[in-house]
C-alpha cells in the first residue's frame, strides 16, 4: 500500500527533473497553435463553403507546387548531409537552369518545335536546365566551398550567402534583369474529369514527373556503390577516405546530384507558372530549405515529405485554418502559416518529421 | 598680456574694417538668394543634375522604363535650363518599400540633385519621398497613384512630394462605372497584392461598385512574389463572381491571369487589371490567357496634340512604341520640374545657377495651367497635378501576339 504512492512519487520527481520550463513553455506555444487550427479547421468545415471537390484541389495544387518544393529539398538536405552546413546558394542553382533552358524553351517554340516534337523538346529543355543547374552547383562548390572546407562552419554559410548573391547578379548580367515567360505547350494544357474531379494535364505531369524523379535518386543513394559511397562520406568523413572512398569526388556528386534536381524543379516550376526572372530562386530557396528542415534536414525521404508537406500547408492551410474565423484575405498569411507549421513540427519533434539522430553523432 | 589683447583688438578692428569695405565694394554686385530650407549652387559649367527614381529591373521594369524615357525625352526636348545642360543620375526603386528606401537615401545624401522624377510604384513612394523631402528636395512622380499619397491628411514629410499621374479615387470609379454600366456584371471578387497601390485602389472599386448596386464576394489578397495562385481563385470561385478585378502588379498579375480561368468554377469569369498590369511585359506573362483582358489606365487618345509627335521621337530614340503607360506623365513630370527651376533659379556673375529649395518647391505645387501632353497640368495644394482621363482597353490577341499594349480604348466615362 505504501509502496506504490512511493514509486509514483519517485516517477514523478524523475519526471520534473527531466522537464525543464523552457519545454513546458514551448509545449504550451505548440498546444496553443494545435488547439488554434483544429478550431479553425472544425469552424471552417462548418460553414460549408467548399465542396468536396474543391478540397481535393487545394491537396492536388499544394502536392503539384510541393513536388517542386521537394526537389530543390533535396539538394539543400544532401550537401547538408555530407558537409553539415546549408548551401544557401542552392535557390540560384535553382534558378540557373529555368533561366539558360528559356532560351532553348523559346527557340524552341519561335521555329514551331514544341509542337511538333512536344516530348524531344520538353527532354531537350530539360537536358538543358539540369545541366545548367549542375555546372553551376559545382562551380560553386569547387570555387565558394572546398577552399573553406576546413574552416569553421560559420564562414561556409557566410560564403554561401555571398555565392547566392553572386550568382543572381551574375545572370541579371548575363540574361537582363526585367523577366521572361516560357512559351505555351498546348500539348500540357486541356484536363482530365473523373466524374466531378478535374485535374489538369500538367498538374499531373508535374506530380509525376517530380515523383520519378525523387524515386530515381533515392534509389540511386540506396542502391548503387557511389550512393553507399555518398552516404559513408556523410556517416564519417576520416573513415570513408580510410576505406578508399574519394571525399572530393562525392561531394562533387553530391553537388551534381542537387543540381540535377533543381534544374529538373526548375522546368516543373516554368511550365507551371510561365515566368522567370534572375530573383526566382529567392523564395523556392527559402521554403525548400523549410521544407528540408520540416521533413528532417539530412534525410532524403524526410525532404520529399518535407516538402509535400508544406505545399499542402501552403495550399490548404489558409483556407482550413483561418477561414471559419472569419479572417480577410487569409492567402496573405501563406507564408506564416507555412512558418507556423515549421515551429509546430520542430517543438514537437526538434530534429523534423523524418530527423535523423544528428545532434550527437555528427555535431 | 595686455600687449597681447591689445593686439586681438586691432586685428579685429582690421578685421572689421576690412569685411565692411569689401561690404561696400560688392553692394552694387551679386547676392547669391537665400532660402529657409537652402541654396543649390551650380558651377558655371556644371550641368543641373536631376535624378530619377524608377522601376527599372524585375517584373514590373516596363512600367518605370517607360516612363525614364518620358524623362529622357523631356530632357532631350528641353535641352538646357538658363545655359545650364541638364544630367539624368537613374536609379532603381525596385517597386518595393525597400527600393524606395535604398534610391531615396542615395538620392537625398547628393547635395547636388535638385528633384527626383519618381518613383514608379506607390510602395516606393511611401519610403522615399519623405527622405527626399527631409532632404529639402522636391520629387514628382509620373505613376504613384495611391490616394494616401496626396490625401489632405499626408503627413508633412510629403511637403515636397507631387505627381503628374491620376489619383486611383478617379480610376477605381471609373473601372467600378465599367464594370457595373458596361459589362453589367453583378458580383465581383477583389485581388489586392498589400501594396498601398492596389489595396486602395481595390478598396475604391469595391466601395463604388457597391454604390452602384453591385455585390462584392470577396477582397482576397496575395504577396507580389506569389506563384501559385490556383488556392486563393479556388477560394475566390466558391462566391460564384462574374468578374475578379485584380490591380496588381505583372509578376503576380500574371500568374492570377494564366490560372484564373483554369480554376474549377471560374471558367467563363471575366478579368479586369489597373494600369500596373497595363504593360509588355504583362501580355508576354500571361501570353494567350492575356487576351480578352481589360484595364482601365490613362486615355491616350485624350492626351494633348504634342503627343503624336512624342511617339515619333520615342519611335526613333527607342525602336519600339510606348511599353507601358505613364511615358508622358513621366515627360511632364519632368517639365514642369524645368519650368519651376526656371523660374527660381537666380544666375551669378560668372554664370554659376543658384537655385533656392523652397521657392523650387513652393514654384512646383503653384504650377498652373501647364500644357502637358497628359492635358492641363495643375497642381493642388496636395500635389495632385494630374487631368486624369482615365478610360478602359481590352488586350486582343493581335496585342499579345505582337507583345503592344493596346493603344486605343474600348470605353471612356465620359
Amino acid at each position: 500500500m505504501t509502496g506504490r504512492p512511493a514509486t509514483s512519487l519517485a516517477a514523478i520527481r524523475r519526471w520534473s527533473a527531466r522537464i525543464n520550463v523552457a519545454d513546458l513553455l514551448m509545449w504550451i506555444v505548440g498546444g496553443a497553435i494545435l488547439i488554434f487550427i483544429v478550431a479553425g479547421s472544425i469552424a471552417t468545415l462548418r460553414l460549408g463553403i467548399y465542396s468536396f471537390r474543391q478540397w481535393v484541389d487545394f491537396i492536388v495544387f499544394g502536392l503539384a507546387q510541393g513536388g517542386v518544393y521537394a526537389l530543390i529539398a533535396l539538394g539543400y538536405t544532401m550537401v547538408y548531409g555530407t558537409l553539415r552546413m546549408i548551401n544557401f546558394a542552392h535557390g540560384e542553382v535553382f534558378m540557373s537552369g529555368a533561366y539558360t533552358a528559356y532560351f532553348l524553351a523559346f527557340t524552341l517554340a519561335q521555329n514551331g518545335w514544341i509542337e511538333r516534337y512536344p516530348v524531344i523538346s520538353l527532354a531537350m529543355i530539360f537536358a538543358v536546365s539540369m545541366g545548367t543547374s549542375a555546372l553551376v552547383a559545382v562551380l560553386v562548390e569547387r570555387i565558394a566551398y572546398r577552399p573553406l572546407r576546413n574552416a569553421p562552419r560559420l564562414v561556409a554559410l557566410i560564403t554561401a550567402i555571398g555565392a547566392s548573391f553572386f550568382l543572381q547578379y551574375a545572370f541579371r548580367g548575363l540574361y537582363g534583369s526585367g523577366f521572361k515567360a516560357y512559351p505555351r505547350m498546348s500539348f500540357l494544357e486541356g484536363s482530365w474529369s473523373l466524374g466531378d474531379f478535374r485535374i489538369l494535364h500538367l498538374q499531373v505531369v508535374v506530380i509525376v514527373a517530380a515523383a520519378l524523379m525523387m524515386a530515381v535518386l533515392y534509389l540511386f543513394i540506396q542502391k548503387t556503390k557511389t550512393g553507399k559511397a555518398i552516404r559513408a562520406v556523410s556517416e564519417d568523413k576520416a573513415a570513408a577516405a580510410l576505406m578508399g572512398i574519394s571525399v572530393d569526388r562525392m561531394i562533387v556528386i553530391t553537388f551534381v546530384i542537387g543540381g540535377l534536381a533543381a534544374g529538373f524543379a526548375g522546368v516543373l516550376f516554368a511550365l507551371m507558372f510561365k515566368q522567370v526572372h534572375f530573383f526566382m530562386g529567392f523564395i523556392p530557396g527559402i521554403k525548400a530549405f523549410t521544407a528540408a528542415v520540416l521533413g528532417g534536414i539530412g534525410n532524403i525521404p524526410g525532404a520529399m515529405i518535407g516538402g509535400a508537406f508544406l505545399g499542402i500547408f501552403e495550399s490548404l492551410g489558409p483556407i482550413l485554418f483561418l477561414d471559419g474565423f472569419g479572417i480577410k484575405a487569409p492567402y496573405q498569411l501563406k507564408d506564416a502559416i507555412a512558418f507556423a507549421m515549421l515551429v509546430l513540427v520542430l517543438i514537437f519533434r526538434p530534429t523534423g518529421v523524418l530527423g535523423e539522430r544528428l545532434v550527437q553523432k555528427k555535431a | 598680456m595686455r600687449r597681447f589683447s591689445f593686439l586681438g583688438l586691432l586685428i579685429m578692428v582690421l578685421a572689421v574694417l576690412a569685411v565692411a569695405c569689401g561690404g561696400g565694394a560688392s553692394t552694387t554686385a551679386f547676392t547669391p538668394p537665400s532660402d529657409p530650407i537652402g541654396v543649390i549652387k551650380i558651377g558655371p559649367k556644371d550641368p543641373i543634375r536631376i535624378a530619377s527614381a524608377l522601376v527599372i529591373s524585375g517584373a514590373d521594369a516596363n512600367l518605370g522604363t517607360d516612363s525614364q524615357r518620358g524623362v529622357e525625352l523631356a530632357i532631350a526636348d528641353r535641352k538646357a535650363i538658363k545655359g545650364h545642360s541638364i544630367q539624368l543620375q537613374a536609379e532603381d526603386d525596385g517597386c518595393s518599400s525597400e527600393g524606395g528606401q535604398a534610391a531615396g537615401t542615395k538620392l537625398a545624401a547628393n547635395p547636388q540633385i535638385v528633384g527626383v522624377v519618381g518613383t514608379s510604384c506607390s510602395s516606393a513612394a511611401r519610403a522615399a519621398a519623405p527622405l527626399i523631402t527631409k532632404a529639402g528636395k522636391v520629387m514628382v512622380s509620373p505613376s504613384n497613384t495611391a490616394p494616401s499619397l496626396t490625401a489632405p491628411d499626408r503627413s508633412a514629410d510629403f511637403a515636397g512630394y507631387l505627381r503628374t499621374a491620376h489619383n486611383d479615387k478617379v480610376q477605381g470609379a471609373v473601372a467600378a462605372k465599367f464594370a457595373r454600366e458596361q459589362l453589367k456584371v453583378s458580383k465581383v471578387a477583389t485581388i489586392h497584392d498589400g501594396s498601398p497601390y492596389a489595396e486602395q485602389l481595390q478598396a475604391v472599386f469595391a466601395a463604388e461598385f457597391k454604390k452602384l448596386g453591385g455585390q462584392i464576394t470577396a477582397q482576397e489578397a496575395v504577396a507580389p512574389t506569389d506563384t501559385d495562385m490556383r488556392p486563393v481563385l479556388t477560394k475566390i470561385a466558391a462566391g460564384k463572381p462574374d468578374l475578379i478585378y485584380y490591380p496588381i502588379f505583372v509578376a503576380a498579375g500574371g500568374h492570377v491571369t494564366t490560372q484564373a480561368r483554369k480554376t474549377s468554377g471560374l471558367e467563363q469569369v471575366k478579368l479586369m487589371s489597373a494600369d500596373g498590369t497595363f504593360a509588355v511585359d504583362f501580355l508576354k506573362a500571361a501570353s494567350d490567357a492575356a487576351v480578352g483582358v481589360y484595364h482601365s489606365s490613362p486615355d491616350f487618345s485624350a492626351f494633348a496634340g504634342g503627343y503624336a509627335d512624342f511617339k515619333a521621337k520615342h519611335k526613333a530614340k527607342y525602336g519600339e512604341d510606348p511599353v507601358s503607360a505613364f511615358h508622358a506623365h513621366a515627360y511632364d513630370a519632368a517639365m514642369i520640374m524645368f519650368k519651376a527651376i526656371e523660374k527660381v533659379g537666380v544666375e551669378g556673375p560668372d554664370k554659376s545657377l543658384y537655385i533656392p529649395q523652397k521657392a523650387l518647391r513652393d514654384a512646383l505645387f503653384a504650377t498652373k495651367d501647364h500644357q502637358g501632353l497628359t492635358g492641363k497640368i495643375n497642381c493642388d495644394k496636395n500635389g495632385d497635378c494630374a487631368d486624369p482621363k482615365i478610360a478602359v482597353y481590352q488586350n486582343s490577341a493581335d496585342n499579345v501576339k505582337q507583345a503592344k499594349v493596346p493603344d486605343t480604348p474600348i470605353w471612356k466615362p465620359y
